[in-house]
């Protein structure tokens, strides 16, 4: 904590700006209710209000890195995982603007890496990069204040080829800033979600051998020349969603009802993707994911820059399975980035219909169908 | 009386080795074929100014680290930087990683990890029968005298403008960091130091054996450490820095808090053993015939 004490001198090491600068600069010894928030495994999202009458609070989260070995496939393909709180992505952190972000990082002496965090909602020191460096076996606590609304990266940043080989292997997540009011159109009206999903999409570089099959490493120091080689190639070997071939499919598909609104949040802390849910649309989409502009409406396909976060809510009308994939197919089906909504409800025969089940193709329409007759 | 930081070794100087060996009737170390023995540069016990790395805090806020007294034993250590040839019969030995660089045989082998120089200073003490290390930050500082250069030296900053004290090191750091071809150059292109030794604080950076250190600051100004991350060591060159141990190119950019070094290599320091012990022994008696000091 930061004393009175060093508050005053810090204000006369200032002599010369206004005590009203000094006094921004410093603005501390915050008088605020605190909350502390257990986070939650994406594509869950902790509790939360859409819009809140109460007034800014201290928002106190404890976020833990983790180097692991993970598998990202059905075939067993061996990742060097680093994440935060033990998932890829990391958990969402939900707080409302004007609210006091604070959050104890931890990197346990089982680790063998410093590891940082580097919020992109934050303001300041490479959004808290540079003050939350720690080793294995210590912990840092930091606090932003969360002045912009939307759906934002965070991410390790812990200097030179750390940097893109940290969150290539996992370690980024998310946090939304809601306005204190809740989401609106762009007319102003109110625009609730029934749930909501966190999707973080991941690009891997597992080396190859020479015959082409997965490495895996004894080490995260053993995996690293091999696979800052490979990511040098700007190729993954795996783009997936939520850190594995399948996270978010079968059993682990995403449910909801027809007539139910979901917010989908879908970040990519590396690299451009295309988000879009075959058979359905995007309502309302934030593209660049930043609340205090009009969202888009009735959109086919949302561009999410390496680097952000997009949130888009969809309304339900018709029951079934969505994929809600990354549009460049190649990456959807061969890389991995695909899952799935399982949704629960009647069918709209109006919205669409099989009006004819498949037959063989009558002959006179044979005849008819051939171009140039 | 300001406590002393840390205490090196006690070593000689090579001919003085050989007088000893001579003189106590044994043979010269067992040194393996082809390897040949480094130019070393033997300092003298020394007092100095040092300023300890690591990151510091006082009172619970960060905070620069005092320049303390500090005192070398006496040290010997290879004139210039391991070179491309050198590390070569390593490589060819199979005890040290191949290298994926084309440079002539005199330029300094660069792309090292920590681990690489250790897999070398084993390989060398091996083929000699010495015991070669990578020095300590704080003998490293010591041999680099007028060229080391202090990029934590800032004054004393509020703590509480981390922005500030960002600004202050980025700075200081790209002062010390000239404008030159980051392409590594050939033995003694950038010259000696007032103790012989040649190239330091070039475009090539020096692992040290030093870990990260994490330290408090007491209220008489006495700094402490209170935890240490050997997979972080301290490299030494134009500025300080801190980089995790199987890091080969710190160049790869992005570093978004100061300023990588442009290239990572090393030179080793000869380590106390039996043997060298023997070499203090043969100061003496040297001294004790000729009756002058060396």
């Amino acid at each position: 904590m930061i004393s009175r004490r060093t508050a005053i001198s810090g204000g006369a090491a200032l002599a010369g700006l206004t005590a009203l600068i000094a006094k921004r600069v410093f603005a501390d010894d915050l008088m605020l209710p605190r909350q502390k928030i257990a986070l939650v495994a994406p594509p869950f999202v902790h509790p939360h209000e859409q819009s809140t009458t109460e007034g800014p609070k201290i928002m106190e989260f404890r976020l833990v890195t983790e180097e692991k070995e993970i598998v990202i496939d059905d075939d067993g393909t061996k990742l060097r995982s680093m994440n935060f709180n033990g998932s890829i992505p990391g958990p969402m952190m939900v707080v409302h603007e004007g609210d006091y972000v604070e959050v104890t990082l931890v990197n346990p002496a089982t680790n063998t890496m410093p590891h940082n965090i580097d919020f992109h909602a934050a303001t300041g020191a490479l959004g808290g990069g540079d003050l939350t460096l720690i080793s294995p076996g210590e912990q840092v606590v930091f606090r932003f204040k969360a002045t912009r609304t939307g759906v934002f990266v965070y991410h390790c940043i812990p200097g030179g080829p750390m940097i893109p080989w940290h969150i290539a292997s996992g370690m980024s997540g998310a946090i939304m800033v809601l306005p204190r009011d809740g989401l609106k159109d762009a007319a102003g009206k109110p625009l609730h979600y029934d749930r909501v999903y966190y999707i973080g999409e991941s690009d891997f570089y597992v080396p190859r051998d020479r015959s082409g099959k997965f490495i895996s490493y004894a080490s995260h120091a053993d995996a690293f020349f091999d696979t800052l080689d490979t990511m040098r190639r700007l190729v993954p070997s795996h783009v997936v969603f939520n850190g594995r071939v399948g996270a978010l499919t079968g059993e682990h598909a995403l449910k909801a009802r027809v007539g139910e609104t979901v917010l989908i949040v879908h970040s990519q802390a590396d690299r451009d993707s295309r988000a879009h849910l075959i058979g359905g649309h995007g309502d309302y989409v934030w593209e660049t994911g930043k609340f205090a502009n009009p969202p888009e409406t009735g959109i086919e396909t949302w561009f999410i820059r390496a680097g952000s976060a997009a949130a888009a809510l969809y309304t339900f009308l018709e029951p079934g399975i969505y994929p809600y994939v990354n549009h460049r197919m190649i990456e959807a089906v061969e890389f991995g980035a695909t899952a799935h909504f399982k949704v629960e409800g009647p069918w709209n025969n109006d919205l669409m219909a099989q009006v004819k089940a498949p037959a063989p193709i009558p002959a006179t329409d044979v005849t008819a169908s051939i171009p140039g007759r | 009386m300001p406590r002393t930081w840390k205490i090196g070794l006690v070593v000689g100087t090579l001919p003085a080795v050989a007088a000893a060996m001579a003189m106590l009737g044994l043979g010269p170390p067992p040194i393996a074929s082809g390897v040949q023995l480094p130019d070393l540069v033997a300092l003298a016990s020394g007092r100095f100014q040092y300023r300890p790395g690591g990151d510091f805090t006082r009172d619970g806020k960060p905070a620069t680290a005092p320049i303390v007294a500090a005192i070398t034993q006496p040290l010997e250590m290879m004139r210039h930087q391991v070179t491309v040839g050198e590390y070569s019969r390593c490589v060819d030995a199979g005890a040290c990683r191949r290298g994926d660089g084309t440079s002539a045989a005199d330029v300094p082998m660069v792309k090292i990890s920590w681990w690489d120089a250790a897999a070398y200073a084993a390989w060398l003490s091996r083929s000699t029968g010495m015991a070669f290390r990578l020095p300590s930050d704080e003998e490293w500082v010591y041999a680099a005298g007028s060229r080391f250069g202090d990029a934590e030296g800032a004054p004393e900053l509020d703590s509480r403008d981390p922005g500030r004290r960002a600004l202050d090191r980025y700075e200081r750091e790209t002062a010390i960091r000239t404008r030159s071809d980051p392409e590594p150059q050939p033995v003694g292109h950038f010259g000696a130091n007032e103790h012989g030794l040649l190239d330091i604080a070039g475009n090539v950076w020096e692992w040290t054996d030093s870990c990260f250190a994490r330290g408090i600051i007491d209220a008489r100004g006495e700094p402490s450490t209170v935890t240490v991350d050997c997979g972080v060591r301290v490299v030494e060159g134009r500025h300080r820095t801190y980089l995790t141990d199987f890091i080969r190119d710190a160049r790869a950019g992005g570093c978004t808090a100061g300023l990588p070094p442009s290239n990572l290599g090393f030179r080793l320091v000869l380590d106390e053993d039996w043997r060298l012990r023997l070499r203090g022994l043969a100061d003496r008696v040297r001294r004790a015939l000729t009756g002058r000091s060396i």
